[in-house]
């Protein structure tokens, strides 16, 4: 891997600080660090190979992103979606936080789709690097994964229904889709388990896996090398090489600059927009899929019918298991894409039929006036909604029910049950202290006129406990007498 | 060193300087790619710091001509709502409306300023007593005696549209002087 030394090494060594000396005796920093930045690339640093170090520069983003988000979001159907509303809209740079995570998202599937044509055009995937491609792969599904459960997290309309569809075509696969719906939604309908369940799978489970496919993907990336241009043999490297560093680096850097700030200036300038609130109930929204999922939507409502478990099961399944089994079909030495006509043509066919529905989705919609008119008005709903100030979500606090029934004489009673200060033993709502018993469900144990007479004639266990005397008059007493009856 | 399979590092410039420069280089990009998303986390991250300035909000005691003719201190329970985050409650808190004649009027908190108990109107002696502790104080708040650092805390108070308004606020306990706890 590092076969010499390199050249600039003992340069450097002489103008390293005291510390960096101290710290390099106690880590071995500097051979660390060697080892990561002198990765020989055989043919040199290209533009084509930043997109695996921008797909990580996003991840890395996503994830900082996402902790963020978590300072203030709940997961369950009650609050999650207040709490993207209080993000969105109360929090400073919430509203952009929430943007650079959400487009983070599409980035990193548009990043896909480029890191995924250079390594088929390249035929990057061949010979000692099949494992790696397998990885790959792994990774594509679990992005996709995160992609779906992110998606249903702020619980508005849009992510509900969308997220309902998407359960809903798992629950086609046959013999196990029932069950796997069944334990991804947590029961039969979409609901506050539906957001723990996403929830954990989004931020425990799936970054897991990813972080473990990660370190695999770029462990079996520096074991078996950088595959180089097309004319690099796959099976034995023999080009000269040049070092990742500074070359690679420079343009990996100037490439993760280029989608910061591209995500960062769309974030600021055309921030995410939150939905009202889902509604479960409301049969007039049409649904529709984060763009990356539409032409799939298309090729289902296509293949609906009869042929829908042959189309919209087993024919993905099967374009997906080709597509990982790439490498192990296409083993030849070739890697110049002219001269591997079947899987390049295959893959521009397959991105080109991706594209064509995704247009054909927009097409249909765009022509059925009512569909039309039904998707303008969610998406005026959705900018309305953003532009509605912030409503905290109501609590009960500590009003109790009774008060809620405002019977005046317990209104009453309730405030001279505070004035009396009997809360500060028998607690807010007679719920009770160390210092006194409860009094809830005192009604059950005493008649009114009993009652009025106990505030008035105490029991040895009252005296005992210390109870102040009640200095009431007979409509105050009647009072306090209902609203102690009243708590229930 | 330099075999034949490796292509030139550099073409031209002493190496020294050619590092330092993209050390330099690496750092402003670096540098900004950073803080392009770490100056709004920050601020994402501290936002509760700055939002408890807005503090509590108004609560309606009740319409101002129901105390024009007060004799004597009354009571009223409020509706004080509480901003938590992105979630509200309503609490109860009783105060006390005391006349100052003319028409005028102060109102004043039940939190005994000793260790919070609800301080009592007592009519027939007309003073405030605390039934924790025996604090008393006189018909407009002020200490007589017992063991409070200070007189009753008086609220702040609007009138709108008719309707007497007071911000609740809760202040520390066993202190002398007034101190309302953020």
């Amino acid at each position: 891997m590092s076969n010499t030394k390199h050249p600039a090494t003992s340069e450097t060594t002489k103008a390293n600080p005291a510390w960096v000396k101290w710290l390099d005796r106690r880590t071995g920093i500097r051979s660390l660090l060697h080892e990561a930045l002198d990765e020989p690339i055989p043919g040199g640093a290209r533009w084509a190979y930043v997109f695996g170090s921008g797909l990580l520069y996003l991840f890395l983003s996503q994830i900082v992103t996402g902790i963020f988000l978590t300072l203030y979001y709940v997961p369950s159907s009650d609050h999650a979606h207040t709490t993207v509303a209080y993000i969105s809209k109360v929090v400073s740079s919430g509203l952009f936080v929430r943007s650079v995570h959400a487009y983070g998202a599409s980035a990193i599937i548009i990043l896909l789709i480029l890191h995924i044509s250079q390594t088929l055009l390249y035929g990057s995937y061949k010979g000692r690097r099949d494992l790696l491609w397998l990885s790959g792969c792994v990774l594509l599904a679990l992005m996709l994964g995160m992609a779906f459960t992110g998606y249903l997290l702020p619980w508005d309309e849009k992510s509900y229904f969308a997220s309902a569809i998407g359960t809903n075509l798992i629950g086609e696969v046959p013999l196990i889709g029932p069950p796997m719906q069944e334990l991804l939604r947590g029961g039969m309908q979409m609901g506050t388990l539906t957001v723990s369940r996403f929830f954990v799978l989004h931020v425990f489970i799936l970054p897991g896996l990813l972080f473990a496919f990660i370190a695999t993907h770029i462990f079996l990336f520096r074991k078996k090398g950088a595959a180089g241009p097309i004319q690099e043999d796959p099976y034995t490297p023999k080009l000269p090489t040049q070092g990742f560093y500074p070359r690679q680096v420079a343009m990996d850097m100037v490439a993760s600059l280029f989608i910061v700030l591209a995500l960062a200036l769309v974030a600021h300038f055309l921030p995410i927009d939150l939905g009202p609130r889902a509604n479960p109930a409301d049969t007039s929204y049409i649904p529709r899929p984060e763009w990356y999922y539409v032409p799939m939507f298309q090729w289902l409502k296509i293949v609906s019918g009869r042929w829908s478990l042959i189309g919209g099961i087993f024919l993905p399944a099967f374009l997906a298991l080709l597509f990982a089994a790439i490498p192990f079909l296409d083993r030849g030495r070739e890697r110049r894409p002219w001269r591997r006509p079947v899987v390049v043509a295959s893959f521009v066919i397959f991105i080109g039929s991706y594209v064509a529905l995704g247009v054909a989705s927009h097409r249909d919609d765009a022509s059925d006036p009512s569909v039309a008119s039904q998707l303008a008005l969610q998406n005026q709903a959705e900018i309305n909604y953003m532009h509605q100030p912030f409503q905290a979500q109501a609590t009960s606090g500590t009003t109790s029910a009774a008060l809620a029934t405002s019977n005046p004489l317990v209104t009453k009673g309730a405030t001279i049950y505070e004035a009396q200060s009997c809360s500060a033993c028998h607690g807010e709502n007679g719920t009770g202290t160390a210092a006194a018993p409860a009094l809830v469900g005192i009604d059950r144990k005493y008649s009114a006129d009993q009652l009025a007479h106990l505030l008035h004639h105490f029991s040895p266990k009252m005296v005992q406990g210390g109870m102040p005397a009640v200095d009431l008059d007979p409509a105050d007493t009647d009072a306090l007498v209902a609203y102690l009856r009243s708590l229930k | 060193m330099s075999t034949s399979s490796q292509l030139p590092e550099q073409q031209s410039a002493p190496i020294h300087e050619r590092r330092s420069f993209l050390g330099a280089l690496f750092a402003i990009v670096g540098g900004v790619v950073s803080a392009t998303l770490a100056v709004p986390l920050i601020r994402f991250a501290t936002y509760p710091l700055r939002a408890t300035a807005g503090g509590t909000s108004w609560s309606d005691v009740g319409k101002m001509d129901e105390f024009t003719s007060l004799t004597a201190p009354v009571a009223r329970t409020i509706q004080v709502e509480r901003v938590d985050g992105w979630r509200s409650s309503f609490a109860q808190n009783a105060v006390y409306i005391v006349p100052l004649g003319a028409g005028k009027l102060k109102v004043l908190s039940s939190v005994c300023p000793h260790l919070g108990c609800t301080v009592r109107w007592v009519d027939k002696q007309g003073q405030f007593v605390c039934p924790c502790h025996g604090g008393i104080f006189t018909e407009s708040g002020a200490l007589v005696h017992g063991p409070p650092l200070r007189a009753m805390d008086s609220l702040q108070t609007k009138v709108e549209n008719g309707m007497l308004k007071v911000r609740f606020e809760y202040f520390r306990e066993q202190v002398s002087d007034k101190e309302p706890m953020a």
